[in-house]
């Protein structure tokens, strides 16, 4: 288990957003190709494997690249229909690369009760993107999550996987910072 | 000179910068030359007073809070290590009275202990429910929960004896316990604070049911969303294994369990026991039909218990205390306790274990301090997304399943998000259908169609399109999901649809005549 030094805690995976930006076409797919099958020895034994292969392939990517589906497929004895069903079933499962920063807002009724609406508007507006879109320069994704399990310290969002409580505009503009540019 | 400390791992107080308060206090302790010792532990439940930390002292633990990192000077200035004065001292913790005033048997160790140290769980009584089932046979452990009248606490408020009963009595080679740990209801974080706080709990009343039912096989389901959870859920089986609670020979009793943690991935109708187990195989969330119940046919159709987290965290205390002990708290047919959750627009947000009985009022007010922003409060949605909304006019009515079901209302996971007077009703109702749409399975035609005809027939209604004509198909709408739909999803969304309408006729545009007399044939 990896500990993180400073807080003594253990770090469990944080839905990272490490793409395959910056590679080349064949680079890319070699790499999509071994996460595969990385994934595919860890989980593909386990009964009922499917879903942790798929958050191990998102894990390390980012995101569920539609060429995965062949290769998982065959390694589970399933339609390739299957895999995608089940992959455009889950809202975490995502069929387009994010952004490097990735952004989840509770849009749940504890943090509409808290101001969750105004803030919602303040960050389409910083963003310049509306929900389910990640900015042209590939900055930032925007997405929608219906509740955190933080409801009496709303409202409620997450960067990069890490959660920040009591979350109103101004505080919203300090917790990204540059970090969207 | 050494000092213990106790900063929350919850995810809650990290949300609001318990790590860097951590990290401060040890900053600070190195500067000044003092021996600290941090121990990360799980919430006390007074979330707005989180960072909440805790002094070890000769008087029992101080608390302090809401820390920021540039208070921590100024408590150590103050003489924080002997729990002295400070504004932000609150004396000892549990002498608050938001915390003195609880009945907490299902939460008694949660922000007490360290979640992960199992020395730590053994010395708060820990273990001695499951030594008290091994010493049982299963009928017997199914007869104590039976006659301890506890009901699921994750909604649905079935019988756990019952469902108990089902899985023991249907022979088969290979049986299961699943724990529901899709906690997706908004308002609702009392599964996730058991994990974070106390998961040996979790994992003792889980080696419990599978001793009942005959079971050696557990699955935690828990959601995406709870990493945190997920992070102390794995360090604590690995300790129990390690430790030989779980494994091939539970405490050297030559009986096997074995558990496992899975994520989900963001879908809420997962949350539904049957698209739970389909989801678990590693298939689309789609809720199967019923019969047969997973307890006679469940995961991979063999007989399988699903619980949610808080029943299961029930079940060691009741081997423990025995049956009598715990259906001796609560009201009517409503034993026990329960972990209340007061969230949203409240100035004083928790959570609160209490026996079944206490009214809203005394929830709202005496324990949430009113609302948060100082308006008065003028609605509150009880039990999740697919719970009634309340009005204050009924604000005295006892938590209590029976009571709130004469109501219209549900009890649900006891979550209690509270709105104030700026809340606009007709929004909330919308958002009810909307919500229903997104998460949909799309097996049933009366979910899957009618929420979203219902947000269409709502944004009508509220455009001033022929509106007792939109009214009447709202109300037929909402008729043909609750009768109709294959599940809660589809068929309690019309709760807060409809409690919204019946209270707060005005936000929806429309006068109350035109509420109450709905038009017949021909009378747009």
């Amino acid at each position: 288990m990896r500990r993180d030094q400073q807080t003594g805690l253990s770090v469990h995976g944080a839905h990272g957003v490490y793409g395959v930006r910056g590679m080349s076409d064949t680079q890319a797919s070699t790499a999509i190709a071994q996460t595969v099958q990385r994934a595919l020895a860890a989980h593909a034994d386990r009964p009922g494997a499917l879903l942790p292969i798929l958050h191990a392939i998102q894990h390390e990517l980012g995101w569920v690249p539609r060429e995965v589906v062949p290769a998982v497929a065959t390694a589970l004895n399933l339609s390739r229909a299957e895999i995608a069903g089940v992959i455009s079933f889950y809202h975490d499962f995502r069929s387009e690369p994010p952004g490097r920063t990735l952004v989840k807002l509770c849009r749940a009724e504890a943090c509409q009760a808290m101001g969750a609406d105004a803030l919602a508007a303040h960050v389409k507006a910083r963003l310049g993107i509306d929900f389910h879109q990640t900015r042209a320069d590939g900055a930032v994704t925007l997405e929608p999550v219906y509740c955190l399990g933080n409801c009496a310290c709303a409202p409620a969002v997450t960067i990069n996987g890490r959660m920040y409580g009591r979350v109103d505009t101004a505080g919203f503009d300090r917790l990204v910072g540059g970090s969207e540019s | 000179m050494s000092v213990t400390i106790y900063v929350p791992r919850d995810a809650s107080a990290r949300s609001v910068g318990a790590d860097e308060v951590a990290v401060a206090l040890a900053e600070q302790a190195a500067r000044r030359g003092v021996e600290l010792r941090i121990i990360r532990n799980g919430s006390r439940g007074m979330l707005w007073l989180e960072p909440l930390i805790e002094v070890v002292t000769a008087a029992g633990r101080i608390a302090y809070g809401p820390v920021s990192v540039a208070d921590v000077p100024s408590l150590f200035d103050a003489g924080l290590g002997d729990g002295a004065a400070h504004p932000l001292c609150h004396g000892p913790t549990e002498q608050i009275p938001y915390f003195a005033k609880q009945q907490r048997l299902t939460f008694a160790r949660v922000g007490v202990i360290d979640p992960v140290s199992l020395v730590d769980y053994e010395a708060h009584e820990g273990l001695r429910g499951l030594r008290a089932a091994l010493a049982c046979s299963p009928a017997e452990i199914v007869q104590a929960v039976l006659d301890s009248g506890l009901r699921g606490r994750g909604g649905a408020a079935f019988p756990t004896g019952i469902k108990w009963k089902t899985v023991l009595d249907t022979p088969a080679t290979q049986k299961y316990v699943v724990c529901n740990a899709d906690e997706g209801d908004s308002g609702t974080f009392s599964d996730r604070m058991v994990m974070e706080g106390d998961p040996f709990v979790l994992i003792e009343g889980m080696i419990i049911a599978g001793l009942a039912v005959g079971a050696t096989q557990g699955y935690i389901y828990l959601r995406s969303e709870y990493p945190d959870a997920a992070a102390v859920l794995d360090e604590a089986i690995a300790v129990a294994q390690q430790a030989g609670v779980l494994g091939p020979d539970v405490l050297g009793s030559g009986r096997r369990f074995d558990l496992e943690v899975r994520i989900g991935a963001g879908s809420y109708v997962c949350g539904e026991e049957t698209a739970l187990l389909e989801s678990l195989e590693g298939k689309r969330g789609i809720v199967r039909y019923r019969p047969p119940m997973p307890a006679v046919a469940g995961l991979w159709g063999k007989p399988t218990a699903v619980n949610n987290v808080v029943t299961l965290a029930s079940v060691p205390i009741i081997l423990d205390r025995g049956a009598a002990h715990y259906r001796n708290w609560g009201a009517g047919r409503s034993h026990g306790t329960l972990a209340f959750q007061l969230a949203g627009n409240l100035a004083r947000g928790g959570l609160v274990e209490r026996a079944f009985g206490v009214t809203l009022r005394e929830l709202l007010y005496d324990y949430g301090g009113g609302s948060a922003t100082g308006r008065p409060l003028r609605a509150v949605q009880v039990g999740g997304p697919l719970g009634a909304f309340v009005p204050a006019s009924d604000f005295d009515l006892p938590l209590d399943y029976e009571a709130f079901i004469a109501k219209g209302a549900i009890v649900g996971h006891g979550g209690i998000v509270a709105f104030d007077d700026t809340v606009d009703m007709a929004k909330m109702a919308r958002y009810a259908m909307e919500f229903c749409a997104i998460e949909s399975c799309g097996k049933c035609t009366p979910c899957r169609i009618g929420a979203t005809r219902g947000v269409e027939v709502i944004d009508r209604l509220l455009a001033g399109d022929r509106p007792r004509l939109q009214l009447a198909v709202l109300r037929d709408l909402c008729d043909t999901m609750e009768n109709a739909s294959l599940c809660a999803l589809g068929g309690m969304t019309p709760y807060p649809v409809k409690s919204a309408l019946e209270h707060f006729p005005g936000d929806f545009g429309i006068t109350d005549a035109a509420t109450t007399t709905s038009p017949g044939p021909g009378r747009p």
